[in-house]
Parts: C-alpha cells; structure tokens; sequence
C-alpha cells in the first residue's frame, strides 16, 4: 500500500455556543490515499461539511480545532495562518455545494484565475497564468472564448464546472468536495462525476467526497466513510460497506434509500442528536434497532470487521463488555414530545 | 464576449438617460401640487395685509395667478425647461439669479462636506467592519450614532463654541472676512475660485479658514451614516460565500479583503449615495443658517420666512432636480462597477 496523502487522527471541531461547546466534529480518523476517492455519508447535520472544513483549517470565527491532520509529514491544526494560506489551491482544494455565490459577481472569470495563479505563482507571466487557465477551463468543457465574461452570464451547471476549474488550476494532490451536485440537475451531476473521476485517473488526486447521496458513493467512490453525531461509525471498501453493512446506522441507512421498486419510504426513527448536549456513550443507542445495555454506558470502541472498520458493540470487542452488557436495551417509546 | 457587455451597457444607459425625462416631469408636478395645496395664492400670502384689496388683485393679475391652474402648470414647466423659474414676490429678482448668485457658497460647502464625510467615513466603516466586535469598532459605532443623531445646528454651535470662540483658531461665520469678501472681485459666485482667479493666495486661505468648520458639521452629520452602511455592508460581504471561496483558494488574506470584500461592500453604498444627496442638501440649509453661510439655503429660510411662493418653488425645483440628476449619476457609475446591473 503507498502512503497516505492525508491522515486524519482523532480531528474534533467544536462550536461555543451560549449553551455550551457544540461538538460537529468529535474525533474522527481516516486515512486517505493518492488518487482514492473517499466519500463521507450522512445525515444533515452530521458533521460531515465541518469536517470537510476542518481538514483545510477554512472553519468560521468561533470555530476550535484540535487532534492531527497530517499532510506532507505536517500537522496543519498546528500550522500558521500563513502557512495553510499557501498550501490551499497548490496542495489542498475545495469545492462547493453551492456554485451559484461563489464567484465574485463583480469580477471576470479571467480575474478569478489569474488572481489566483498569482497568488501561489508571483513570477508567473500574466500570458501563461491565462495559457493555463483557458486549458483547464477547456477540459472543463468551458470555451476559451467566455474567458473573459462574468459569473452571472453562466448558467449553474456551468458555474460549478468553473469552480471546479479554479480548485484545479493548481493541481492540489487533496480535494475536498463539499456536495458538489447537490444543486445542480442530475445530467450536470452525472457530468461533473465524470469529471471527478477523470482528475483522479489522470492526476492522482486524491478526494474527499462528501455527500448524502448513497447512488454517488457507489458510482464515484472507492471506500465510504459513515458519519453520525461528529463521529465515523463505519469505514470500509464501498462494495463491502454496502453489500455487508456492520454497524446498525448504515444498515438503516442503506434501507432508506428509494429506487423505482421502493414502495414504502423506510426512515431512521427520531432525529439527529443534539450537538452540545449528545446521547452518553454509542450516539446512536436511542434510535438504534439493536440497542443492548452496554450502549448507553461505553463508548464503543473502534473494532476491525473484515476490511471494515466499526465503532459499534455488535462487534466487540468481548473483553471490554461488562457483565449483562449484550441484553436488550429496554426504553420507553420515543414520543413527539421528547423530540421536541 | 466584451463587446456584447459593452453594448448591453450602452443600452443600459440610454434606457437610463431616457428615463430620466419622466422622472423629472413627474417630480415637477409633485413640487407644483405641493406648492398648490396650500390655500390662498402667493400674492395674498406673501403681501397680505400690507396692500390694499385692489392692489392685491392687481398684482395677482400681474404674475397670472388668476388664471386657470392648468395654465399656471403649463407655464411653470415649459419655464423650468427655458431655464425661466420666475420672479421672486418680495424683491422683484429671477429666481434663477439665487441659483447663480447663491448657488456657488452652497456648491463650496456640499462639495467640501461631501470630501469630509467620504474621507472619514469610507475609511472608518472599512476599519470598523474589517476589526468588528472590538473596542475599536465599538468606539467607531458610538461615533457613527452620535454624528448622525446630533443635529446640525446644535453641532455647528459646539464647533463654534470650541474652535472659534474658545480656542480662536478658526473663523465662526460668513465664507470670508468682510475686507476679503469686498476685495475679490466675483466672476464666478464660487468664492474660493475667484480667489484664485484672481491670484489672491492669501484671500483663498482665508476663505479655506472660513470653510472648514461648515464642511466638518455637515461632513461630519454625512460621514456617520457612510461609516454605518460601509461596516454593515463589508460584515456581510466578509460573510460571503465568495469570499470564502477565495480563501479555500489560499488567496491571502490582505487581498481577499481587499479585492473581494472591499470593492463588493462598496457597491449598494454607492446606491444609496444618491440617496444621501438629499441629505446632504437637508443639511446645508441648516448648515448655512448656522454658519450665516450665504448660499441657497439661507436664501431659501429667507424667502420662506416671507412666505415668498415663487423663490421657494424655484429652490425646491432647483433641490429636486438636483436631487434626480445625482440619482442619474449614481445608477450610471453603478452600472460600470457591477455588471449584473447592465441586465
């Protein structure tokens, strides 16, 4: 196996609110290989986007840091503003949910590119920054003739493909991509999928995907990444996370996906927890189908199953539980109005 | 691509040009209705009581205010458009003569507080906005409320108090020292250009004295509602998702702020500069009462004073039209710095 490009150790992000600290993101390790796509699954809410973020030290004002991102032998939670600065575009990238505001409106596409070579390249001459942008622009299926036009005169699709293009012209070896087609029409998604997978083929370029959309991850996606309450539950290759799902999460969220067959609309009881205030022990024991004792209690510990990796109870590991920790956990019935 | 911009702001600016014919007839009418509401006619107002019934309707005869209204409109606004605003009742003078005469001393002091507010305020708002939720940016907040909520006049007596009186570095009143007023000859009613015409160096400086205090209160007034509108609009561009955008690109961040915040947050403040210009002219009447500062505003407090119609009509008009003009000017300078607005 070649080394990983980014290693991600025990990552937790916090939000102080008035009620105390919001935990989005709470301890989270992964690796993520040249050229492997990794997609990271879940609800809204989840953490997934703060993660995202976080790996690219881009989290708003407010926002706490802490654990390891190791990238080039350097932990960039400890790394300067500075130094961070200078890594995103040329080493570490992202793309956007939202293409439409996220070009300046007020300047050209040309400006948005050329700013951005200069930023990483001072020396670049003004005719090569342009040369190199219109080529990634074309391979974008953007035509060199609209170099010189402004945001709003393309259409979403477009734009995205333009977003795509100016996290590119650098050629990062890390992209993270932050449901890049959740706006757009499914022929502009299948499109920009297809250009995902072309940057990886022929670049190496190594991707994290986030996204809540399971059909993506099992297109574009070579392992998966399952995230629930600021934690990843289940990690593994995606053929064997979705044909063998281990942890009870991906299990239920791999029933509510709908396809032309789907007659009924299966879904997840209760809903996401509370950030500040999260379920002691598993996060997931009070909508948990397979709830037993221990769950409430421990946290469950990090256990390999096949080529997947699970935090959950089911799998162990059996020194660590305590005695009558696998009965069935009894609850009361979740009411509307201990949801509220 | 460039010349289809470029032409889809031509058109812009043409429709825009266009528009303005109406836009001007339509606030002349809202100025002569106004003016028309009130009941009696000017004469009767401004001479009643000091003239016999007879001579009353004579001289009402005389400026035409005993035919139909309809006709009375008609003539106001075709005069308008032959730069004829009327005779003045009091004193028998073109109205047109107080926009020559008087128009350059309040040209001196708009244009001078005008300087003052973007000068303090554009630069204040970006600081404020940029180091938000610190003690300096609640200081500039407490300074913001305080310019714009303190009245004109009230801070023009303070000036006055403090710098002219108490200290005695600047001059209370007037454009200039009477002996300077008398000895620079007028060509272009706009003191501080007669002066240098003239090749007065030392009467400019007297004049430039005599400006500074004006041009800070009403400055001042302007540049707290500037600081206000820059800080909140470049919070919000800061907040942008373009803005971030350019961050993820490790653009630094001197020149996200610069080239993406700054620029964008100045866009709806130059829309609602025109806006201001209203203000602005609000201010100076107040200003020029305060500062004995001959302008059009002085004028205009004298004439309303003798409940002189036709010279307030005319200034109103003049202050409208000034007014839409500038509005003009505004929507034509926005349209170059963004292009959404060419669509």
């Amino acid at each position: 196996m070649t080394e990983p490009v980014l290693s991600v150790r025990e990552l937790r992000v916090w939000y102080g609110t008035e009620h105390g600290p919001a935990r989005a993101v709470d301890g989270v390790t992964f690796d993520l290989r040249p050229g492997e796509v990794l997609g990271l699954v879940g609800e809204s809410g989840c953490g997934k986007s703060t993660l995202g973020r976080g790996v690219l030290g881009l989290l708003p004002r407010g926002a706490h840091l802490d654990g390891e991102v190791i990238y080039q032998d350097r932990n960039l939670v400890e790394a300067s503003a500075r130094e961070i600065q200078r890594l995103r575009g040329p080493e570490l990238g992202l793309i956007f949910q939202e293409p439409l505001t996220r070009l300046n409106p007020l300047l050209r596409i040309s400006e948005h590119f050329e700013e951005t070579l200069k930023a990483h390249e001072p020396d670049l001459p003004k005719g090569e920054a342009k040369h190199r942008s219109i080529e990634v622009l074309r391979a974008m299926g953007i035509p060199p003739t609209r170099y010189r036009a402004y945001p709003h005169e393309f259409s979403g699709g477009m734009r995205q493909r333009i977003m795509i293009a100016l996290a590119l012209v650098l050629r990062p070896a890390f992209v993270v991509a932050d449901e890049p087609t959740t706006a757009l029409d499914v022929l502009v998604e299948a499109q920009i999928i297809g250009i995902l997978a072309d940057l990886r083929r022929n670049f190496d370029t190594s991707l994290l995907f986030i996204t809540h959309n399971l059909g993506i991850v099992a297109e574009a996606c070579d392992r998966v990444a399952v995230m629930y309450a600021g934690r990843i539950v289940e990690q593994g290759p995606v053929n064997d996370v979705f044909a063998r799902p281990q942890h009870p999460y991906t299990q239920e969220l791999l029933r509510s996906t709908i396809s032309l067959s789907t007659t009924g609309l299966h879904y997840i009881p209760g809903a996401p927890p509370d950030l500040i205030n999260p379920p002691s022990g598993c996060r997931f024991h009070p909508r948990c189908p397979k709830a037993m004792q221990v769950c409430p209690q421990r946290f469950p510990e990090r256990v390999p199953v096949g080529p997947q990796t699970v935090e959950c109870w089911l799998h162990g590991p059996d020194e660590l539980m305590p005695d009558g920790g696998r009965e069935i956990l009894v609850r009361e019935e979740i009411t509307v109005a201990d949801e509220a | 691509m460039s010349t289809r911009t470029s032409g889809s702001l031509r058109t812009y600016l043409l429709t825009r040009v266009l528009l303005f014919v109406p836009q001007v007839l339509v606030i002349l009418t809202i100025v002569f209705i106004l003016m028309r509401v009130a009941p009696g006619d000017p004469i009767s107002v401004a001479l009643g009581g000091q003239r016999t019934p007879e001579q009353l309707a004579e001289l009402r005869a005389a400026a035409g205010y005993d035919r139909s209204i309809f006709v009375q409109y008609w003539e106001y606004i075709t005069g308008i458009f032959t730069l004829d605003f009327g005779h003045t009742i009091i004193d028998n003078r073109p109205v047109t003569q107080i926009f020559t005469v008087n128009g350059g001393a309040t040209l001196t002091l708009t244009a001078a507080a005008f300087l003052v507010a973007m000068v303090v305020g554009v630069p204040l708002g970006l600081l404020a906005g940029r180091f938000r939720d610190t003690p300096f940016d609640a200081s500039l907040r407490v300074f913001g409320i305080l310019t714009y909520a303190a009245p004109v006049f009230f801070l023009g007596l303070l000036f006055q108090l403090a710098f002219a009186r108490g200290l005695g570095w600047l001059p209370s009143s007037s454009q200039a020292s009477p002996i300077v007023l008398a000895t620079v000859e007028s060509r272009t009613n706009i003191f501080l250009v007669d002066a240098l015409l003239a090749g007065d160096t030392s009467a400019f400086w007297n004049g430039v004295q005599h400006l500074i205090l004006p041009a800070l209160t009403l400055g001042l007034l302007l540049s707290g509602i500037f600081m206000r509108i820059i800080r909140i609009n470049l919070i919000q561009t800061l907040r942008s998702d373009y803005v971030e955008a350019a961050r993820s690109r490790g653009i630094p961040e001197r020149k996200v702020v610069i080239q993406h915040a700054f620029r964008n947050a100045m866009v709806p403040f130059v829309t609602i500069l025109g806006l201001q210009v209203a203000l602005l002219m609000g201010g100076a009447i107040l200003t020029e009462q305060t500062f004995n500062w001959n302008g059009i505003g002085s004028q205009l407090v004298r004439y309303l004073e003798n409940r002189d119609y036709v010279a307030v009509q005319g200034v109103i008009t003049l202050f409208a039209l000034v007014v839409v003009t500038a509005s003009l000017l505004i929507d034509i300078i926005n349209a170059i710095i963004d292009p959404r607005v060419r669509y």
